[in-house]
C-alpha cells in the first residue's frame, strides 16, 4: 500500500534556534497519528510545516494527490498548494475563532468550502451545510445563528464541520480539545473517533494530552526539544515507554 | 486662465497616472495602485475620480459631473467648476454632448458611444474588503483567482433577508478572471457594465486604487443558480416625465406619507420633459 504522506527529513530553525529537526514518518490511509510533547517541543512547528502555513528549512511532504499521484507540496505551486488546503486536507485550530468566520452565519461556515471549490447552488449548498450541522450534533435550526451565540465546544464542532464538508482525506488537528472542559472534550472526542472511522480519514492530531491520543490514534509519536525521540504504537508507547522523557510523560499524568 | 497646470495636476503626476490607466486598461478589472496626490477637497468627494479626469482631459474635450444622476447636486456643481477654472475646458449637463463624464453611483440612462469616457469615483475599490480585512491577503485571493468568499456574502443575504439584497455595489466578474467593486452603483445598473462602447474608469483617491474597463468587455454579476442576479428598481413611472426605464429617486413630500418618485438622472428626465413627455405628478 501506498502511503497518503510521507514526510522526510522536515527541518525548521527559527535563527540558531531549533523548531522541529529531520521528521521523517509516513502516514497510511485511514491511519490517525498522534503527536505528543511538551510545550515548545516542536510539534506544532512540525504541523505547520506539514500542511503549508510554514516553509520548512529542509525536508519532504509528499502527498498522494488524486489526480497526480505523490507529490511534494513543499515545492509545488502555491495555487496548487492552496487548493489542496480546501479539497483533500483540512486543518483544525486549537481555538476555534481562528478557524471559523465569526461574523459569518454557521451555514455560511460550512458553507464557504463548498463555495470557495465552486458550488453555486444556494438550496445544495444550504441542505449539504444544515446535513453537516446535525452530523456534528448541532441543532439544524441555528445554521443561520453566528457562531458568536454559540458555546466553545459547538464552535469547536462547527469548526470541524466546516472542515470535513469537501470530505478530505487528510485532517491536521492541533490541539483539538485544548480549552474545553471534560466532559464536552469526551463528547467531541466520541465525535471525532466516529468521523474518522465513518469517513475512513487518515488524521495527524497533535496534542500534550495522552488520553486524546489513547482514544484516537494509531500510532504516536513523542516529540522533545524539536526531535522525535520515541515512535510505535500508541498502546506500545504509552504502556510500556522506553525513552527517559517518554517515561516522565506517561507518569505525570493524574490518576484520578 | 489661470495660474495653475492645466487640469490642476502638474504633468508629472498625469503621467503616472495615464501609465496606471493604461496598466488597467490593459488587464480588466485589476486594481492598480497609484500615488494618489492630495487634492483640494475631502477624501470621499471623489478625489480620486478628478485625478482620473485630470489625466485624460484635453482642452478639446466636453466635460459633464454626475453626482446620483443629478447634474445641479453639491458635488456634481463643485466639481464641474473646480474644471471649469482649472482647465478652461467646456462642461454640460447634456449626457450626448459631453466627452468625458465623471459620475458617482450612476451610470447615464442615454446609452454612452466609443467617443466617451466615463469616470467613477470610488469609496473602496477592494470587493472582498468587509469578508478579509487583510490587504495582503486579499491580493493573494485576487492573484490566485480565489473568490469563494464572495459568494459567502451573497449566501449571507439569501439566509437572512430570503434573496440577494446587496442593492448597490453589488460585485461583479469581469472578462472572467477579476472580482471587480463597481464602485456604489445600484445593481439597477450593473447590466450597463458589459459591452458599453465607451471606456469606464475607476479612481479610488484614498485607497490609491485605479482599475478600468476597456470598450465591449463581458462584465457578469456574480449570483447563485437557484437566485439569479435581478436589476431592480422602485415599481413605479417617473412623477414628472413617466419614465418607466429609469432609475427612481423616491422624494417624501410631505410628513402625510406623501412620495414622489422621479428619474435620478435629471439630463434624462429634462430631455423627455422637452420632448413633450408628462408624468402623473408633473406640474
Amino acid at each position: 500500500m501506498r502511503p497518503l504522506l510521507s514526510v522526510q527529513g522536515i527541518t525548521k530553525r527559527y535563527g540558531a534556534h531549533i523548531g522541529c529537526a529531520d521528521v521523517s514518518f509516513d502516514l497510511y490511509p485511514g491511519e490517525v497519528m498522534g503527536i505528543v510533547g511538551e510545550s515548545g517541543s516542536g510539534k506544532s512547528t512540525l504541523l505547520n510545516c506539514m500542511a503549508g502555513h510554514l516553509p520548512p528549512d529542509a525536508g519532504q511532504v509528499v502527498f498522494d494527490t488524486r489526480a497526480d499521484g505523490p507529490k511534494d507540496t513543499i515545492t509545488m505551486s502555491e495555487p496548487e498548494r492552496r487548493m489542496l488546503g480546501r479539497t483533500d486536507w483540512a486543518f483544525v485550530h486549537q481555538h476555534a475563532r481562528d478557524g471559523l468566520r465569526m461574523g459569518v452565519s454557521a451555514g455560511g461556515n460550512v458553507g464557504e468550502r463548498l463555495m470557495a471549490v465552486g458550488e453555486r447552488h444556494y438550496g445544495d449548498i444550504r441542505g449539504k451545510a444544515t446535513d453537516w450541522l446535525e452530523r456534528v450534533e448541532i441543532d439544524a435550526a441555528r445554521v443561520d445563528d453566528r457562531p458568536t451565540t454559540f458555546s466553545g465546544g459547538m464552535q469547536q464542532r462547527l469548526q470541524i464541520a466546516r472542515n470535513l464538508v469537501t470530505g478530505p482525506r487528510l485532517v491536521f488537528m492541533d490541539e483539538p480539545t485544548g480549552g474545553l472542559d471534560v466532559s464536552v472534550q469526551a463528547r467531541l472526542l466520541d465525535l471525532l473517533r466516529g468521523l474518522v472511522r465513518d469517513m475512513g480519514l487518515s488524521a495527524i492530531i497533535v496534542t500534550h494530552d495522552l488520553a486524546v491520543v489513547r482514544l484516537l490514534a494509531d500510532r504516536l509519536m513523542v516529540m522533545k526539544s524539536g526531535r522525535v525521540v520515541e515512535a510505535g504504537l500508541t498502546d506500545q508507547v504509552l504502556d510500556d515507554p522506553q525513552h527517559a522523557y517518554s517515561q516522565l510523560l506517561v507518569s505525570s499524568v493524574l490518576q484520578v | 486662465m489661470t495660474d495653475y497646470n492645466f487640469a490642476y495636476l502638474d504633468e508629472q503626476t498625469k503621467r503616472m497616472i495615464r501609465r496606471a490607466i493604461l496598466k488597467g486598461l490593459a488587464i480588466p478589472g485589476y486594481q492598480v495602485p497609484f500615488a494618489s496626490r492630495e487634492m483640494p477637497m475631502p477624501y470621499g468627494w471623489g478625489t480620486g475620480g478628478v485625478q482620473v479626469s485630470a489625466a485624460v482631459l484635453t482642452p478639446d474635450d466636453t466635460f459633464k459631473v454626475i453626482d446620483q444622476g443629478a447634474d445641479d447636486t453639491t458635488n456634481a456643481v463643485s466639481i464641474r467648476t473646480f474644471f471649469e477654472r482649472t482647465a478652461g475646458v467646456e462642461t454640460t449637463t447634456a449626457t450626448s454632448e459631453a466627452s468625458v463624464i465623471q459620475t458617482r453611483h450612476r451610470i447615464p440612462e442615454e446609452p454612452l458611444t466609443e467617443d466617451q469616457i466615463l469616470v467613477y469615483q470610488v469609496p473602496i475599490p477592494e470587493p472582498l474588503r468587509f469578508l478579509e480585512p487583510r490587504e495582503s491577503e486579499t491580493r493573494k485571493m485576487h492573484s490566485l483567482e480565489e473568490y469563494g468568499l464572495m459568494h459567502v456574502k451573497l449566501y449571507e443575504d439569501i439566509s437572512r433577508h430570503g434573496h440577494i439584497a446587496t442593492s448597490y455595489a453589488y460585485p461583479v466578474k469581469v472578462e472572467g478572471r477579476y472580482v471587480m467593486d463597481p464602485s456604489p452603483i445600484p445593481k439597477f445598473d450593473n447590466p450597463k457594465l458589459g459591452d458599453m462602447p465607451a471606456i469606464q474608469l475607476f479612481g479610488a483617491g484614498r485607497e490609491q486604487r485605479i482599475y478600468a474597463l476597456p470598450p465591449y468587455t463581458q462584465v457578469v454579476s456574480l449570483d447563485f443558480e437557484d437566485h439569479p442576479f435581478e436589476a431592480s428598481k422602485a415599481d413605479h413611472a417617473c412623477g414628472l416625465c413617466g419614465a418607466t426605464d429609469s432609475y427612481l429617486d423616491e422624494v417624501i413630500m410631505d410628513d402625510q406619507g406623501g412620495r414622489m418618485f422621479v428619474c435620478s438622472d435629471t439630463d434624462y428626465c429634462e430631455a423627455r420633459r422637452a420632448a413633450g413627455h408628462k408624468g402623473k405628478d408633473a406640474a
